[in-house]
């Protein structure tokens, strides 16, 4: 627990409606170390994204707690990154003003976070595109423009809400190995929540598997694989993870 | 290549003729109708005096210039459509602001802003004149009353229109409910507001003609109803033609402003 980042102690989450309301998290404990990478694998609509609004502090849970650093999260937390699955670029923005809206949120960007925010955009290959606007950019760009939004406020933890799933294949892997890249040897934590098994693996030092809702923590996978997302993929080895892995998922949907 | 460029040439060329031979169609079909008008009345198949014609038309104009009573009448008018164009926009978007801000204001205030919306509002003209009086300010009000609600409606629905997913992103940076508004929806809403301004222009100068059709003594709805009073139709006709050129131009304007705003965004 002591290097415990982030913790999900016995959280409990309702979503109310006229119609009813509706438990979507029922017990759920869950601790993200530093320089982490946890992937959440379910069924759509299980409450994965639910557990990365806790994270966030856009919501609050009914029961139980959430705890950065052994603090109660109350608002959106300074160092924080949230990667949607679309890019939310705004078109009347430049990629360069997109890239610095987060920072703008809190203020004038002082000129050390304006050339680390120009580094980070040479560095994702969109220094040419700079000025450009969002329309004129293929999807996969878009995408990277909106990790360098995320990563120009300098989180400590990363929240990615399959942040790949609208893009092509082939896009999707590339995407995925700058993205660890990005992250290599930093020490932040990073949640991934998607429903793709391969993704999940690649990526991930561990792989949590959520029932469905109310979410529960069914099993959890220690992936021992080594190297970028990549290369993770052509190894022996994950073939067996993915058997595992796609087995518990199975049971599940009958 | 040399084939490609050529073909380009002449798909460039067939642009061109095509936008020549619409301009000029635009302009073929204005003359034809005026030459057309002139000649019936001339040869006395339709009655001048009820129908006018352009040449009358032209002289009951030349007579107010060099009266100088053309400016009178146009300046007020103009006036009070500015006035009350740009207040009405104003006031329909703070409007906006104020609704989209509070959801439980929104929801409580709804079956007014539909009756509202649905009642001509120019039914309220008797009843602005008895409290405001007679001439400029009842105009006015008049106009920014057509032109408000519109605005108000067609802006809000462009802040509503704002994805929810934008303002996680937003708040998940720590943004306040103020900054959201500045750095997302008013800017997403840009466009519509725009689109919401061409409405309000329209519907500025019914508000205008309508308030100097009940009470005035100047402006071009006077113009035209002190025409129609007195049986000079030229000056009716001519009163209209005006009101038509000056409509116009005030649209293009706005027009022109949405044209920039968009190439602004579009690149910079």
């Amino acid at each position: 627990m002591e290097d415990a980042l982030l913790v999900f102690d016995r959280v409990c989450m309702r979503y109310h409606q006229e119609s009813g309301e509706t438990a979507v998290l029922e017990d759920f404990s869950l601790s993200v170390r530093r320089g982490e990478f946890v992937a959440l694998l379910g069924p759509s609509g299980c409450g994965k994204s639910t557990v990365l609004s806790l994270a966030a502090g856009l919501l609050r849970p009914d029961a139980g707690r959430v705890l950065l650093r052994g603090q109660p999260i109350q608002s959106p937390p300074a160092h924080m990154g949230y990667m949607l699955q679309r890019d939310h670029l705004f078109d009347w923005l430049t990629v360069r003003d997109n890239a610095l809206v987060g920072l703008r949120v809190r203020g004038k960007p002082d000129a050390g976070q304006l050339a680390r925010v120009d580094a980070l955009l040479e560095s994702c290959g969109l220094a040419e595109f700079a000025h450009a606007f969002p329309g004129q950019l293929s999807g996969g760009m878009r995408q990277r423009a909106a990790l360098v939004r995320t990563l120009a406020v300098e989180p400590d933890f990363l929240l990615l809400d399959e942040p790949f799933s609208a893009l092509d294949s082939q896009t999707r892997i590339q995407l995925a190995d700058e993205i660890k890249q990005a992250l290599a040897g930093s020490d932040r934590a990073t949640i991934l929540v998607t429903h793709d098994v391969s993704e999940a693996i690649s990526m991930a030092d561990r792989v949590v598997v959520l029932t469905h809702r109310p979410a529960r923590i069914r099993s959890v996978h220690r992936i021992a694989l080594e190297g970028s997302p990549m290369q993770r993929r052509r190894d022996a080895q994950f073939r067996d993870y993915f058997d595992r892995i796609w087995k518990e998922l199975d049971v599940h949907v009958q | 290549m040399y084939n490609e460029s050529a073909a380009q040439k002449k798909y460039l060329a067939g642009l061109r003729h095509k936008k020549w031979g619409i301009t000029a169609a635009r302009w073929g079909i204005l003359v034809v109708f005026l030459l057309l008008w002139e000649a019936l009345a001339r040869l006395g198949v339709i009655d001048a005096f009820l129908l006018s014609s352009p040449s009358r038309m032209a002289g009951a104009l030349w007579t107010l210039a060099r009266t100088g009573e053309l400016w009178l009448h146009v300046g007020v008018t103009l006036w009070e459509t500015i006035v009350g164009f740009v207040v009405g926009s104003v006031l329909g978007i703070a409007l906006a602001v104020a609704l989209w801000w509070s959801d439980t204001l929104c929801r409580i205030l709804d079956p007014y802003l539909v009756v509202l919306n649905a009642l001509p509002k120019i039914a309220l003209g008797p009843v602005l004149i008895v409290w405001i009086g007679s001439g400029m300010p009842a105009i006015i009000v008049m106009s920014l009353l057509v032109s408000v609600i519109v605005t108000m409606v067609t802006v809000l629905g462009g802040f509503l229109g704002t994805e929810p997913e934008k303002l996680t992103l937003l708040r998940s940076f720590g943004a306040s409910k103020l900054q959201c508004f500045t750095m997302v929806v008013f800017p997403g809403a840009l466009p519509t507001t725009v689109s919401a301004l061409k409405l309000g222009i329209g519907m500025s100068w019914v508000g205008v003609i309508v308030g100097e059709f009940l009470v005035s003594r100047a402006g071009l709805g006077y113009l035209i109803v002190y025409g129609g009073q007195v049986f000079k139709l030229d000056l009716v006709m001519a009163g209209t033609a005006v009101l038509c050129v000056l409509a116009a131009l005030m649209y293009l304007g706005v027009a022109y402003c949405e044209k920039r705003l968009r190439a602004r965004r579009a690149h910079a």
